[in-house]
């Protein structure tokens, strides 16, 4: 279309207008950050930093302790993100791939829970990890999510246009039932993992609700639960430490985004779920 | 989706005339496939379905945070937890404010991505994955990490939001602090940080849409408006259904927002149904709370299946 190329100048400057209005936030974030708080309340607003520093950052990791935080973040995500790669491939090949008895009703069962808003199971879960003793731990911020029904949803969808051929090649060849899953398919799902495991990674690092009912000390909080908490204490008008904390949170998955943007953004118009 | 991936299933057992294999075969192949289902079973059973149905349970009782040792000093107390929530005044301010936020914040998530998505997809060639990138990375950023930084450029005196506005002598509102602007600041924010899933998706359902069609109606002098109106809208019917629907379901339950930015405030006027069910909870009072939770998923699945029915029917 060579006439829209030349004639939709004016779009491309909307366009743009709207990109800059839509990272503005971001940005604001992270030049602010290393402002200081003063600076922060002045009126008209400096755009740059008048004396950059990096003060924010080491009040954060120094005096907060976000560096455990960052840690806590970091092994929830990492051993939540590899549960779901685990079973969600090995429900998704079963349902895929296998004929067994009850097979439909299990589909269904789990596909059905897809609805559910979280809240629903929130207070019964936390009287469930209460008696477990789990409160207050690690692994009660991981265990509840360590396989989630869009996963199964993801990699059912996936394997299902994989060739079935594959399967009866390798009984012929005499591979057994798991092996044939472990060895033939499993490394053919290469693009679904890694859109789940993006997924999952992002979703996990992001959660909030849980980890604030189950993290009651320093020890176990995560960076949302951290922030949210300091941002509503005695630090709530600390503007530059806020800030700086914010790009603590948004930078990892900023940059795990960027890196597989192509992965997740396919993921989503493909799934249609985030 | 789900009906494409049943008819694959069915189309594929045709092609293997039924009795052929051996009855062995389908039971190794019958164990393997309950061997690889058990460890998600197992966790599925214990952290989603058994919650599930103990939530029920626990909304027909008066238990309290003092119980969580002593189970069986509940009593089972039948609906009464629902005709609390049905005459709290506070719950049902929720409830408003939960309704506001879905009925202004739907419709103009869904009137951004859409304008998003139909920009890149005809209106530009070049750039098209910079822009794409750029409306999409709110979306993968923490609500929690977004609201602190929302509420810092919808501060009053030095925030961004009212110096832009200061430029074209606007005198901004205190957002966050006026009962009548805290919750259109939420829903600003909300929209911003979710249009982009709606876009991607928009922009997967714009591939349906024929490019010939809309060059045929061009020659007969339709505006981009009538073109856009009557032949893309209609072809979009159910992605523009699915994004409605997911953005909805989204909305309904939204807590972190309120929580990080106005606790609620000022006077009750950003509490969520969420929000609420989350207090109801600190208090201690389980029962209620489970109830409080069970209203929000049934409201999820009726307004699904309204959605479904609305958006069909015009068919």
């Amino acid at each position: 279309m060579n006439r829209s190329t030349s004639g939709k100048w004016w779009l491309y400057g909307l366009l743009s207008i709207a990109v800059v209005i839509v990272s503005a936030p971001f940005l604001w974030m992270v030049v602010g950050s290393f402002k200081t708080t003063p600076e922060l309340r002045r009126n008209p607003p400096t755009w740059l930093p008048e004396h950059a520093t990096l003060d924010n950052y080491t009040q954060l990791f120094a005096r907060l302790d976000f560096g455990t935080y960052f840690f806590n973040s970091t092994v929830v995500a990492v051993v939540v993100t590899a549960g779901n790669l685990l079973f969600c491939s090995m429900l998704g090949y079963a349902l895929a791939m296998l004929d067994f008895r009850g097979k439909k009703a299990l589909f269904g069962v789990v596909m059905a829970t897809l609805l559910i808003p979280g809240v629903v199971t929130f207070v019964p879960l936390f009287v469930l990890v209460a008696n477990a003793g789990l409160v207050d731990t690690l692994p009660g911020l991981m265990l509840p999510f360590l396989a989630a029904p869009f996963g199964v949803f993801l990699m059912r969808q996936f394997i299902l246009g994989l060739p079935r051929d594959l399967l009866d090649a390798g009984r012929v060849d005499g591979a057994g039932e798991l092996r044939i899953f472990a060895r033939i398919f499993l490394p053919l799902c290469g693009p679904a993992l890694a859109t789940l495991g993006i997924l999952t990674f992002l979703g996990s690092w992001n959660n909030f609700l849980w980890p604030l009912v189950v993290a009651q000390t320093e020890d176990t909080y995560t960076l949302p639960v951290a922030l949210a908490l300091y941002s509503k204490g005695q630090n709530s008008t600390n503007y530059g430490l806020l800030l700086a904390g914010a790009t603590v949170v948004v930078m990892p998955v900023l940059l795990v985004f960027l890196a597989f943007q192509r992965r997740v953004i396919e993921g989503i118009a493909t799934t249609g779920i985030k | 989706m789900s009906t494409l991936a049943d008819g694959v299933d069915t189309a594929r057992r045709e092609e293997a005339p039924p009795g052929r294999r051996r009855p062995r075969r389908r039971r190794q192949e019958g164990n393997a496939a309950w061997l690889l289902a058990l460890p998600f079973c197992l966790l599925f059973l214990v952290f989603t379905v058994w919650p599930v149905l103990q939530s029920l349970f626990m909304s027909i009782t008066d238990t309290r945070a003092k119980d969580l040792r002593t189970p069986f000093s509940v009593d089972i107390i039948g609906l009464d937890n629902y005709t609390r929530a049905l005459s709290d005044e506070n719950f049902l301010q929720a409830v408003r404010n939960t309704a506001y936020f879905v009925v202004v914040g739907v419709p103009l998530t869904l009137v951004m991505a859409l304008a998003a998505a139909v920009a890149l997809d005809r209106g530009i060639s070049r750039f098209r994955s910079v822009f794409r990138l750029g409306f999409y990375t709110p979306v993968v950023t923490s609500i929690v990490a977004v609201a602190v930084v929302w509420q810092f450029l919808l501060n009053r005196q030095f925030g961004l939001i009212n110096t832009v506005l200061g430029w074209v002598g606007i005198n901004g509102p205190n957002w966050l602090g006026d009962p009548d602007w805290s919750m259109p600041a939420l829903i600003m924010m909300a929209s911003w940080r979710n249009f982009g899933t709606g876009m991607i998706i928009f922009l997967a359902g714009l591939q349906a849409v024929p490019w010939a069609l809309h060059e045929a109606a061009a020659i007969d002098g339709a505006s981009a408006w009538q073109r856009f109106r009557h032949i893309t809208l209609p072809m979009l019917r159910p992605t523009l259904l699915f994004v409605s629907v997911t953005t909805m379901i989204g909305y309904l339950q939204f807590f972190e927002e309120p929580f990080v930015m106005t606790n609620g405030g000022p006077l009750n006027s950003t509490v969520s149904m969420s929000l609420y069910t989350y207090r109801q909870f600190g208090f201690g009072n389980y029962g209620y709370a489970a109830s409080l939770s069970y209203i929000i998923f049934v409201v999820v699945a009726i307004v699904t299946a309204l959605q479904f029915r609305a958006l069909r029917e015009k068919e």
